[in-house]
């Protein structure tokens, strides 16, 4: 099929799809006109029955817990699979060098490394407070996450690869990933042990407000910020070994 | 202004349709499906607002106060995170094929070669 043909055929069916969906957009009730009920129920569960003030922690760890549970294996096969994808190659593994042999890497500028430095510590506990205040503020698990595997990421700015290797090391990055998901997935069974359904909130609630509240969901936040973060370092790890100078087995003269 | 992030969205997906079908480049194909996950969490932080809602955080406001649906901000934020990982994943596929075949061009990448 030529290129011509092909969008041809895209353009027809483009047009079809988007006339569907705007006739269909405009027979829907206005933005904030239609109040869901399943919505206003959840808020309600989740500070009266669960303790919470952030509702979307409670529905993300609690009340919909299954389906994050599913989400954070996607997170780690996707992260696997980079590993897998990006591992270095028997034919590549000969040399490898950070820097091309003759030429001097300039090397981080200091403003460059006084402000990565300075954003250090403010990154770590910010991606904490994140992490373990999520079920009273906007937060959880997967944002502070993010949050603290921006770290290793901006010491690598400031310096060099070693030093991104020297502090988030490869074994340490593989148990966090793997103590994130599984235990996610063991946490689950403390509801079954204890009688109610898997991933059941067991766990003393607590009073509203208080870091010590909500029952399993801070200690789902916490595994799933372990997984998340060092899922993401993972991902870094392998895209920057792609940036080391590699020679090819066969150049060898 | 009332049906404007429904039409925002369809927009969202025929542009980011339009930009996987005629890339010349994987990149910026991976880009384009990452407007496409954007259209879905405009179509549904749309489908959940509420007129004079606040958001479903009780901190500072009685949980009696009209709050807008969090179930599908939760939804949002973990397909966020969980579609930053899996661009990483077509990343790292379109790293493998240009190591292969030293090309970025979907066209001629189309035939397999064993």
């Amino acid at each position: 099929m030529s290129h011509g043909l092909r969008m041809l055929l895209f353009a027809c069916g483009a047009a079809a799809v988007l006339l569907l969906l705007v006739g269909a957009a405009v027979q829907l009730p206005p933005v904030g006109a239609h109040v869901t009920e399943y919505g206003q129920e959840l808020n309600r569960l989740a500070y009266d029955e669960r303790h919470t003030t952030d509702a979307v922690t409670a529905v993300n760890f609690d009340l919909r817990g299954f389906d994050t549970l599913g989400e954070e294996l996607i997170l780690f096969a996707a992260v696997t699979g980079v590993a897998l994808l990006l591992r270095r190659q028997s034919r590549e593994r000969e040399e490898e060098h950070e820097q091309a042999r003759d030429r001097d890497v300039p090397g981080s500028s200091d403003a460059v490394r006084a402000l990565t430095l300075a954003s250090v510590l403010p990154l770590v506990v910010f991606g904490l407070q994140l992490i373990t205040h999520g079920h009273l503020t906007p937060g959880g698990g997967f944002q502070g996450g993010v949050v603290l595997a921006t770290t290793p990421l901006v010491v690598f700015l400031a310096g060099h690869l070693g030093m991104f290797h020297r502090i988030s090391p490869h074994w340490l990055v593989s148990a966090g990933e793997s103590l994130g998901a599984g235990g996610f997935a063991v946490a689950g069974f403390a509801g079954l042990a204890a009688g109610a359904t898997y991933l059941a909130n067991v766990l003393p609630l607590g009073t509203t407000g208080e870091l010590a509240s909500a029952g399993l969901i801070p200690v789902l936040n916490v595994l799933t910020g372990l997984a998340v973060a060092s899922g993401f370092v993972s991902l870094m790890h392998s895209f920057l070994e792609e940036t080391l100078e590699l020679r090819d087995r066969s150049d060898r003269s | 202004m009332t049906y404007l992030p429904y039409i925002a969205a369809a927009w969202l997906v025929a542009v980011g349709l339009y930009g996987v079908v005629t890339s010349r480049n994987l990149v910026h194909a991976v880009i384009c499906i990452v407007v496409l996950q954007a259209s879905s969490s405009l179509l549904l932080i749309g489908l959940g607002a509420r007129r004079n809602g606040v958001a479903p955080v009780f901190v500072d406001v009685t949980p009696r106060a009209p709050a807008v649906d969090p179930l599908v901000q939760a939804m949002m934020l973990t397909d966020i995170v969980v579609e930053a990982t899996v661009m990483a994943l077509l990343l790292a596929l379109a790293i493998q094929a240009y190591k292969a075949t030293g090309t970025l061009d979907p066209d001629e990448l189309r035939a397999v070669r064993g």
